[in-house]
């Protein structure tokens, strides 16, 4: 593809030899990538900070014959920088970076609205416009709606029928009515799961005004359904800070 | 691939840090082709270095005794602390011959997507020193990265109220450089770490 043009959030940065790193990129329009960055660790190199990770980025890449090759680099939104700042934030940012990777794995394939996702995840937690842990409940959510594994709140996952049900079942996909209900299906209380149809819809307005007890059960049951559709648990949700 | 021996020493040597296939390659028919004494030398390097050279019981820098050089320096000035990620930074900083007090080396930076935590860190250890009445400043000095940025930041927060100083070495222009390169988050710090200048 020779010399092509991208905006990015950077996932991850690996080092590479001396003074390189490999950066693992979520572009909007060719999905993930894996591009090199030439002496970027150098506390000269004109990348400065904009390879960070968290950081939305304008880039110029090369087509290189493993990797990619970043030619040019040009910050958009900083928002690593600003995350870093606070502890919690940049675990619950390191959680959302780790997702994206999972869900977009295959390279070069196009991924929007893994992109949009991750891109408003992150500007909404360096503005504090939500609760961060909240904010990375909604992401979670999303991620799997978007990833084909949208699971179900209001209706029974299995026969349809309206709720809200008391179970959960992971199996199932969501909720499931008392007729339906495999054997394992956990109860959770009504206000939990109106808390979850409430971030996967997008109403901050009644999701701010739950409950720490409701937060902390729909946490539990996010992660749960998380790891379930994921062949290995992400290595950054246990370090999340849950205040 | 190569036959048994030949291919067991490319594969240990691809695992070294910074070390690809080519360079593991290139590596290993240089030490097929060295004078056997050179390698020989090579080995008893590597085996001394991993029989003497253990974590200073104090601040975890590279040391050949129980407490490292700087330990055991009675000039050294140990009411203030400096934490490094690793033990290079120490030489890095000691070669600038403006810090008198002792450090502590974490063996890393927090890394959540790598799974590093704070527990995988000694940031038990250093709490264990700061505990001591006498400490009168600690001096953050991880990566100038997001990742040494994030660590800073969740030092700065447990040590908070403590008493002491705490401060955090200051990022800048790199001396050499244009402004006009410089990328918005360093030319931010800059404006935020600059100092007055009296004549
Ligand atoms: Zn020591």
């Amino acid at each position: 593809m020779g010399l092509y043009r991208d905006e990015a959030i950077v996932l991850r940065t690996q080092k590479l030899g001396e003074a390189d790193r490999i950066v693992t990129l979520l572009t909007r329009e060719h999905g993930q990538l894996r591009a090199v960055a030439k002496g970027v660790r150098r506390t000269t190199s004109r990348f400065g900070s904009r390879l960070e990770p968290a950081t939305h980025v304008d880039l110029q890449l090369h087509t290189g014959k493993n990797l990619e090759i970043v030619t040019q680099a040009e910050t958009i939104n900083p928002y690593g920088d600003v995350i870093s700042r606070d502890y919690q934030k940049w675990t619950v940012a390191s959680a959302m970076l780790e997702t994206a990777e999972r869900f977009t794995s295959m390279e070069h394939e196009p991924a929007l609205q893994q992109f949009l996702l991750l891109f408003s995840a992150l500007r909404s937690l360096s503005t504090s416009s939500h609760d961060a842990s909240l904010i990375l409940d909604a992401f979670l959510l999303r991620s799997l709606a978007v990833g084909g594994y949208a699971p179900s709140f209001s209706q029974c996952s299995r026969c349809g029928a309206s709720g809200p049900h008391r179970w959960f079942s992971l199996v199932a996909g969501g909720s499931v009515c008392v007729d339906c209900r495999p054997t394992g299906s956990a109860t959770s209380a009504t206000d939990t799961l109106e808390l979850l149809t409430a971030l996967l819809t997008g109403d901050w307005d009644s999701a701010e005004t739950s409950t720490p007890r409701a937060r902390r059960e729909a946490s539990g049951l996010v992660a749960a359904y998380l790891s379930w559709h994921m062949e290995r648990n992400l290595r950054s949700l246990p370090l999340v800070e849950r205040v | 691939m190569y036959e048994g021996v030949v291919q067991d020493l490319i594969d240990e040597l691809g695992r070294l840090p910074g070390v690809g296939p080519k360079s593991a390659q290139r590596i290993a028919f240089y030490l097929l082709q060295a004078d056997p004494a050179d390698v020989r030398r090579l080995v008893e390097v590597l085996t001394t270095v991993k029989e003497k050279v253990r974590f200073c019981a104090t601040c975890g820098n590279v040391s050949e005794e129980e407490l490292c050089r700087i330990c055991r320096d009675p000039r050294r000035d140990t009411t203030m602390i400096c934490v490094v990620e690793e033990s290079k930074d120490v030489i890095a900083i000691e070669k600038t011959r403006e810090f008198r007090g002792t450090y502590h080396v974490l063996g890393g930076a927090i890394s959540p997507i790598e799974g590093i935590g704070p527990d995988n860190l000694r940031i038990r250890e250093l709490m264990t020193r700061l505990a001591n009445v006498e400490i009168k400043e600690l001096i953050l000095a991880t990566d100038p990265n997001l990742e040494g940025e994030a660590t800073a930041t969740y030092l700065a927060r447990l040590v908070k109220g403590m008493g002491f100083t705490v401060s955090r070495l200051a990022s800048g222009l790199p001396v050499g450089g244009d402004l006009e390169y410089a990328d918005e988050v360093t030319l931010g710090r800059a404006f935020e770490g600059r100092r007055s200048l009296e004549y």
